[in-house]
């Protein structure tokens, strides 16, 4: 005998595009969103990529032509935004291999992971944006 | 959970459901981060960086070998996440499945590039 649902159950649904801005997310649901946003961006960035390897490996004129390329400071720019996009994927990757391993899934142990993710990302761009503009 | 799991008893959900893709896409970012981190290795280490030096870090047998496995990796990889962002934002089924479809063919063109260049330099 199959049941029958007389009540209306409760549907949850993703966050509406324009539910965004009003939503206070915890700290790690935002590296979490931003994880999903990195990989996207490396997603559509993947022929951008996969063109600089073409052109790097091609010969050493379209190598040097290549780095001249990139030497642009709106090119810089878009590196900066790829490489900050591998490092957050990254790291919040290895948090999520951290969580299955160890089981850390407490809100404390969220919160930790998220600082801990944050700190590695943004440090490791703050440092290419150094070696990009200052040349250090 | 019912002892027959075939016909009209086939059990089509269940915690199960998904464990492949889950389980190859955290082994495909094993793989992507050791292919990220021997990368980032070749750029801190000292000396110049300069077209001799790349060339040759992708002459060589290893590196192809090992960024052909990237490759596939990455294309599974990449699958297994996008899939996830269309099936929860795209509503349409018929627009749905033809961003899936797409989202294969880009992804195995882009692989086919990739090949392209590791093995012609």
């Amino acid at each position: 005998m199959p049941t029958v649902h007389t009540r209306k159950r409760p549907e949850f649904r993703n966050i509406h595009i324009s539910q965004i801005a009003g939503y206070r997310l915890p700290l790690a649901g935002l590296v979490s969103i931003l994880h999903r946003v990195s990989g996207a961006l490396m997603f559509f960035l993947l022929p951008f990529t996969l063109w600089m390897l073409d052109t790097s490996l091609r010969s050493e004129q379209s190598y040097a032509q290549l780095a001249q390329f990139l030497g642009l400071w709106p090119v810089k720019l878009l590196l900066l935004v790829l490489f900050w996009a591998l490092a957050h994927h990254l790291a919040a990757g290895v948090r999520h291999l951290v969580m299955d391993a160890f089981q850390t899934v407490s809100k404390e142990q969220g919160r930790k992971l998220a600082v801990a993710t944050f700190a590695v990302s943004l440090l490791a761009t703050a440092a290419f944006a150094a070696h990009l503009f200052v040349g250090a | 959970m019912s002892s027959t799991n075939y016909g009209a008893h086939r059990l089509v959900v269940g915690a199960h459901y998904g464990f492949r893709d889950w389980l190859a896409q955290r082994v495909t970012a094993v793989v992507l981060a050791v292919y990220t981190l021997v990368l980032l290795g070749y750029f801190i280490w000292p000396g110049p960086l300069n077209y001799a030096r790349w060339q040759a870090l992708y002459a060589a047998q290893w590196m192809k070998l090992l960024s052909f496995v990237a490759v596939i990796a990455l294309t599974y990889h990449v699958w297994v996440g996008v899939r996830d962002i269309w099936m929860d934002y795209i509503k349409s089924v018929s627009l749905r499945l033809s961003l899936q479809v797409l989202t294969i063919v880009w992804l195995v063109a882009c692989a086919g590039w990739a090949v392209q260049v590791l093995w012609r330099t």
